[in-house]
């Protein structure tokens, strides 16, 4: 996470999860400390196409994984729609990507 | 005293730890997640060792016993190997297209949500306030699936 901060590069993460679980388990337990957005209602994961329903492990609606690179004028400069939800962006890509930012 | 065919044990122990290993160890790089080298590495050991096994339990003074369960234990490391590649290169694959999903070039619709804080945030302010005293250059969205 040093390299996105020296990079001026805010790491946003969003999932369904509620401020309390994302509290629990990703900030205590795993120890992140980037910025974690609750969307239990699926409302921003529809208004960016990423919902992914009735998700075979959890039965639930989720959102499917993406990451987008965003520049301070709001414009997507860099995306990753993963085809295989074992494929994820590496953090080298984006650092890659985000060089390339004015 | 029965010698004990080690060469099937292994073979059927390892292929567990092969298939096992995938979820529970290689999955945390990318380099091994992606493409399960060291998964099919570790299969091709097992599938070997099942294989010597096999033969050594079919030889002609052997009971038929350790011909059937020789037989299972091979089977059962070749479901193990075809349940990984099933998960990764098929299951892995079932994901929406998201063909609406914001394109490089468009702008990302604004949003509110609340942070692990309870507070509501928007993207707008995500891409103003500064790190590190400084101005952001960017902000990277990761939508994620949740901790389970």
């Amino acid at each position: 996470m040093n390299n996105f901060n020296d990079a001026g590069i805010r790491i946003v993460a969003i999932s369904v999860d509620t401020p309390e679980q994302t509290r629990v388990h990703m900030l205590q337990e795993a120890g992140y400390s980037f910025t974690f957005l609750s969307d239990p209602n699926l409302e921003v994961i529809r208004l960016y196409d990423l919902v992914h329903a009735q998700e075979i492990a959890s039965g639930r609606d989720i959102a499917r994984p993406a990451e987008f690179l965003i520049d301070p004028s709001g414009r997507v400069r860099w995306r990753m729609v993963t085809e295989n939800f074992f494929v994820l962006a590496r953090p080298e890509q984006v650092l890659a990507a985000a060089k390339a930012l004015p | 005293m029965k010698r004990i065919n080690w060469q099937i044990w292994a073979g059927f122990v390892l292929s567990l730890v092969a298939g096992l290993s995938y979820p529970f160890v290689f999955v945390r790089w990318p380099v091994t997640r992606e493409f399960p080298w060291a998964n099919l590495v570790l299969f091709a050991i097992a599938l070997v060792l099942l294989f010597f096994g096999l033969r050594r339990a079919f030889k002609p003074e052997k009971r038929i016993v350790s011909k059937i369960f020789s037989s299972l234990a091979a089977a059962f490391g070749l479901l193990n190997l075809a349940a990984l590649l099933f998960l990764i290169f098929v299951m892995g694959s079932w994901l929406p297209a998201s063909l609406a999903a914001p394109q490089v070039g468009q702008k990302a619709p604004d949003f509110t949500l609340t942070d692990s804080n309870n507070k509501p945030v928007t993207l707008a302010q995500l891409l103003i306030e500064p790190i590190n005293n400084k101005q952001p250059k960017g902000v990277l969205l990761i939508f994620y699936r949740g901790y389970w």
